[in-house]
């Protein structure tokens, strides 16, 4: 093995996924989680790890991020308790968070999973906003360039 | 709206083939079994759908071949292409100036309505041909018909896997898929609704001609709160293994305006003329509201018209404007047909000139 091979090998065996939001680092809780410079009281809400990276890289969003680490699919069978959302629930419940900012890709599923979140934190005193879509129908976030995902966390709508 | 370059790669009798069709009338000739229908059918693969056919994309690709196939087409200075690989080869994929897109964003691009001899028996079928055909009417005037067509019917069968499941169904996520069916399905038949109402008023007022008017009327599920109704109706739905409100069960009802009769009693040659008489009025209404003109495909339409209804036809299609595909076994059919249209000789894999 070459040394590039086991020098990506060790930071392979290094990354772990963090224990309060998914994300995926070298330490745990994550970089993100641990950043004192964020905005613990907002939190956004993405499907995998590479929406957070996509939101996180240039700072889109100030905030701290949950993964779900997928999407609600009835047809291949991913049910919520296969998916992050009663973590992010007890978040949510302990408290010291004013948004929580659904950025669910634009497909059916990740609309779906949106609306399914919605509703389970209705009962807490949060703001629950979406990315405004004017993004590209059946869009997954991790394609888009950073002005049209800026202008889609700037203009944000609460979630009817 | 008209397509100026047309090229085949293993598309069903075809290894290879290219066509540079004109603004106008492109006639195929050609004997059974030629080709012919394989030509409309690549051109109806640029429209979202399964194309006029509704053939699996597998048998698409030519016997012999490697295993996949490819529609390219130019369409002004936009290209659009489409095809399935060897490695997927039920899965279509699209591209719109090289970058790969969703077939329903075809619809932005271009719309083509097609008539063919399978059609024929479109008033006395299931409503699901006539649902279908409608839709397709329907997306020439609202191009993302396509998008809340196919995301109703994803919620939907989402929603009956979920009522099929054992034990009681997370009610949250019936929800969360019934406020999606509510929302597209809203739409869907909020288009359906516009454009039945507009073809329908610009028939009852045209003069009665050599082609029959139809009187429309679109029955079933037209508006209200979709979402509500589908939660009242689980238990029935889950009983039933299907979903039973929404516009899904929605039918085009037709009549024969000038004889008051329902157009599934009419004769084979009266319901031809119907069904024409519809697709014309539909690309005029088009081009009117919408400033473009569908891209007609008529398979064998000519042969099955007297010659009165023939010659009427080719009138109307040159008075219109726009592109208009045609296909019959004889060339005598098109003799009405302007100078100026491209004929072209099929034969068993080859488009020639004539
Ligand atoms: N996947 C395929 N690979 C090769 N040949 C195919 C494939 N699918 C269909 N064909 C051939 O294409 C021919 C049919 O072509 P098409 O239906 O276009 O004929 P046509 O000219 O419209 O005839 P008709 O006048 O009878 O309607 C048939 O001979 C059929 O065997
Ligand atoms: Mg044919
Ligand atoms: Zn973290």
């Amino acid at each position: 093995m070459g040394p590039l091979l086991r020098a990506l090998e060790a930071v392979n065996e290094r990354l772990e996924s963090c224990a309060i939001c998914g994300n995926v680092d070298t330490i745990n809780p994550c970089g993100i989680c641990v950043d004192p410079r964020r905005d613990a009281r907002a939190l956004c809400v993405v499907e995998e790890v590479s929406d957070l990276w996509a939101l996180d890289r240039s700072r889109l969003f100030p905030g701290k991020f949950h993964v779900l680490g997928g999407r609600l699919s009835a047809l291949e069978g991913i049910r919520p308790e296969d998916l992050g959302i009663d973590t992010l629930v007890r978040r949510i419940e302990v408290g010291g968070i004013d948004e929580v900012v659904l950025a669910m890709n634009a497909t059916l599923e990740g609309q779906t999973t949106a609306h399914y979140i919605a509703e389970r934190i209705e009962r807490f005193p949060v703001r629950i906003t979406q990315l405004a879509h004017g993004l590209p129908v059946g869009g997954e976030l991790d394609y888009l360039d950073e002005g049209t995902l800026a202008q889609a966390l700037r203009a944000r709508r609460p979630v009817s | 709206m008209v397509l100026t370059r047309l090229s085949l790669s293993d598309f069903r009798s075809y290894a290879d083939a290219l066509i540079v069709p004109g603004p106008r009338f492109v006639v195929l000739t050609g004997e059974n079994g030629a080709g012919k229908t394989n030509i409309l059918e690549a051109v109806s693969l640029l429209a979202p759908g399964r194309g006029l056919r509704r053939a699996a994309l597998s048998e698409m690709a030519r016997d012999g071949g490697a295993g996949g196939f490819g529609v390219a087409a130019r369409l002004g200075d936009v290209d659009l292409g489409t095809g399935a690989t060897a490695l997927a080869p039920e899965r279509r994929q699209v591209r719109i100036n090289g970058a790969p897109a969703a077939a329903t964003a075809l619809s932005e691009w271009l719309s083509i309505v097609w008539l063919t001899p399978a059609m024929d028996r479109l008033f006395i079928e299931g409503a699901a041909n006539r649902r279908r055909f409608l839709d397709r009417l329907v997306l020439a005037l609202h191009p993302a018909h396509a998008v809340h067509t196919a995301r109703y019917e994803a919620a939907m069968r989402a929603r009956n896997k979920l009522l099929a499941e054992e034990g009681r169904p997370d009610p949250v996520w019936l929800g969360a898929l019934e406020a999606q069916m509510g929302e597209h399905g809203s739409a869907l038949a909020e288009a359906r609704n516009d454009t039945v109402t507009a073809l329908a008023s610009r028939l009852t007022e045209a003069p009665e001609g050599p082609f029959a008017r139809a009187g429309l009327v679109l029955d079933g599920w037209s508006h209200g709160d979709l979402a509500t109704e589908l939660a009242a109706s689980r238990p029935r739905d889950a009983a039933a293994g299907r979903t039973l409100v929404g516009p899904h069960r929605s039918d085009l009802l037709v009549t024969h305006l000038g004889k008051g009769q329902a157009a599934e009693r009419c004769s084979t040659g009266e319901q031809k003329a119907l069904l024409l008489g519809l697709v014309l009025a539909h690309a005029d209404l088009v081009a009117e509201r919408a400033d473009r003109r569908p891209v007609l495909l008529l398979d064998e339409v000519a042969a099955h018209l007297d010659p009165l209804r023939r010659t009427a036809l080719f009138e109307r299609l040159e008075a219109g404007g726009g592109q208009v595909w045609m296909t019959g076994t004889e060339e005598a059919l098109f003799e009405g047909v302007p100078p100026t249209a491209q004929r072209l000789r099929v034969e068993r894999g080859l488009i020639g000139t004539i």
